[in-house]
């Protein structure tokens, strides 16, 4: 069965709530029930088939043509089946994803994977602030699952991570892992200020040595841990990075200490591996 | 008892008993070989037989860096008993006493069982309060902060109910010499079949045991038919030129490893020939109406 389509016909002239463009909210219906869905969120809301010309059958293989910063909830609670997005999409997209996988060929805005508790979202672009983070109100950020920006992610990412790893593979803004409860981040690149701010408790990963860390993160030496070197696997084994990451004898910050100090900053020690 | 004979070696037409016991296994890594034998060694001492020890284990396989989790040398080693509690006690005593202070140690499940049994969720505590959870890739491993680093174990390994425990070969020959030098190939040959283990010293026993005893409370005294020594006052399984017995015990994940591991057996000690080797191969049952696996030699003869 050929994948269900959405082809793009012109850029909206509103912000899209395509939160209900998914395998489990589609099932059962019709084109024509498809095509009439209000997704606008103006006075006058645009409907499916203003926007988007429909073509395809199989609901659990949902592809957009074309993208725009105003889609907004793309994939909202996704919990089987694949989406793929060729194009940019607004904020919010994979919000509560619980399963499935979500590919955005574009960039996201901010509060991508918001909650995300399972399944795969991957983001061959850069994506916003509040990676994975929690909306206003809520207690927990992302609670499982992978998350993947091949490009840069903004500030705040990981905003209240619980459970689950976040990649961002070519830098972060700044205050990465900020209120993290545990988890795992990983950042190929730089990291801006104060990784781990406010940090409980889980693991940031770094490649490189963290330019500006907190105050309140202190230097604990360079363990040979056999964690390293199984984290590295599994990264490489679903594909997220090529080369291991950290390697053997990571560098270590423990903190925050400014609340609980039981995370950690692990980065990869690039001088005495050239060494080595 | 009929007789067969290969390579001029009379095989006795008996078989072997077994049990149905409960089973697990862990992969314990180090930064070498050497050390995670070390802890996979320290781990199995005492655990020849669960009549003494609670349970029977040793190592399974030696594996290279590249068939572990965390990309460093380690081995599997995998543990028997008659029940899941005093399987789930064992497993968490020795792997508290012996792999967690092994240096460089990690420990990593070994099975996919039917049922979880604890390995990390009750070591964690040794973090107090330090110790880091991460759950990734559908597995859930505790970092516990240690003197040289870290304690990295997962949380559960699995239960198997398949297992079978006491699958066994007798090696007899005309001196103590002949009956090593056959147990030894024996020994050899064994090692290599995966799923199987042969938990007495260096995989031999010699003190064979028959059922009870003519004292109270003893559940096991000596096999006095096979014992050379009593060949002229009891009723005696051993003929005149026979003046050594060796056994070797097997326990499998599988009837079939079972099995397996007596046909590596046999066939090593056929081979080797009785000149320098074993006269006669026998097996040990219990007349065949306590244990329900049955392992016929004739049936695994190469």
């Amino acid at each position: 069965m050929k994948a269900l389509t959405f082809t793009l016909i012109d850029q909206p002239d509103e912000r899209l709530d395509l939160s209900g463009l998914t395998p489990v909210a589609l099932a059962g219906l019709s084109e024509v029930q498809v095509s009439r869905l209000r997704i606008g969120t103006s006075r006058n809301p645009a409907s499916v088939g203003d926007v988007f010309k429909v073509a395809g059958k199989d609901v659990n293989n949902i592809v957009f043509e074309g993208g725009s910063a105003r889609f907004d909830k793309v994939g909202t609670g996704l919990n089987s089946g694949s989406m793929r997005i060729i194009g940019d999409v607004g904020d919010q997209a994979g919000r509560r994803i619980s399963g499935g996988s979500l590919y955005i060929e574009g960039s996201a805005g901010d509060h991508t994977g918001s909650c995300m508790a399972g399944g795969r979202l991957e983001i061959k672009g850069n994506a916003g602030n509040y990676l994975g983070g929690p909306l206003a109100g809520e207690m927990t950020g992302m609670e499982g699952g992978i998350l993947i920006v091949r490009g840069k992610a903004g500030d705040y990412t990981g905003d209240r991570l619980r459970r689950g790893v976040i990649a961002a593979l070519k830098g972060c803004g700044d205050y990465a892992g900020y209120r993290m409860i545990a988890g795992t981040i990983v950042v190929c690149g730089r990291t801006g200020a104060m990784p781990g701010y406010l940090m409980k408790r889980g693991s940031l990963l770094f490649d490189r040595r963290p330019e500006n860390p907190s105050p309140t993160f202190m230097p604990c030496g360079e363990p040979d841990i056999a964690f390293s070197s199984l984290f590295d696997r599994f990264l490489m084994d679903e594909n997220i990075v090529n080369k291991p990451l950290l390697g053997p004898k990571p560098g270590k910050y423990g903190g925050d200490n400014a609340v609980s100090g039981k995370g950690e900053i692990l980065f990869r020690q690039r001088d005495r591996l050239r060494s080595d | 008892m009929q007789q067969l004979s290969r390579n001029g070696i009379l095989i006795d037409d008996t078989f072997a008993e077994a049990f149905g016991m409960r089973a697990t296994a862990i992969v314990i890594t180090a930064p070498t070989l050497k050390w995670a034998r070390q802890a996979a060694i320290t781990m199995t001492g005492y655990a020849t037989s669960v009549i003494g020890c609670g349970c029977e284990a040793a190592i399974d396989v030696d594996l290279p860096a590249s068939k572990t989790p965390d990309g460093r040398p380690g081995c599997r080693v995998m543990i028997f008993a008659m029940g899941t509690d005093e399987l789930q006690k064992q497993l968490k005593s020795r792997l508290g006493q012996c792999v967690l202070t092994s240096p460089g140690s990690a420990c990593f499940a070994g099975l996919e069982g039917t049922a979880p049994l604890d390995l990390g969720n009750s070591l964690r505590y040794f973090g107090d309060g330090w110790q880091i959870s991460k759950k990734f890739g559908g597995k859930h491993y505790w970092r516990v902060p240690v003197m040289d680093g870290e304690f990295l174990c997962e949380a559960t390994t699995g239960l198997t109910k398949l297992a079978v425990g006491g699958g066994n070969l007798l090696f007899l020959a005309a001196d103590n010499t002949k009956a090593l030098n056959a147990a030894e190939r024996a020994v050899a040959a064994i090692e290599k079949i995966p799923g199987a283990i042969m938990p007495f010293p260096g995989g031999i026993v010699r003190s064979g045991s028959k059922v009870g005893g003519k004292y109270k409370g003893m559940l096991a005294s000596t096999n006095d038919a096979f014992a050379p020594t009593l060949r002229g006052v009891v009723g005696t399984a051993l003929t005149p030129d026979i003046n050594a017995v060796l056994e070797i015990v097997i326990d499998g994940e599988t009837s079939d490893a079972v099995a397996a591991a007596m046909r590596a057996g046999l066939k090593a000690v056929i081979d080797f020939g009785p000149k320098k080797g074993a006269l006669r191969i026998s097996a040990g049952n219990y007349g065949g109406k306590l244990g329900k696996f049955h392992y016929h030699l004739k049936d695994l003869l190469p």
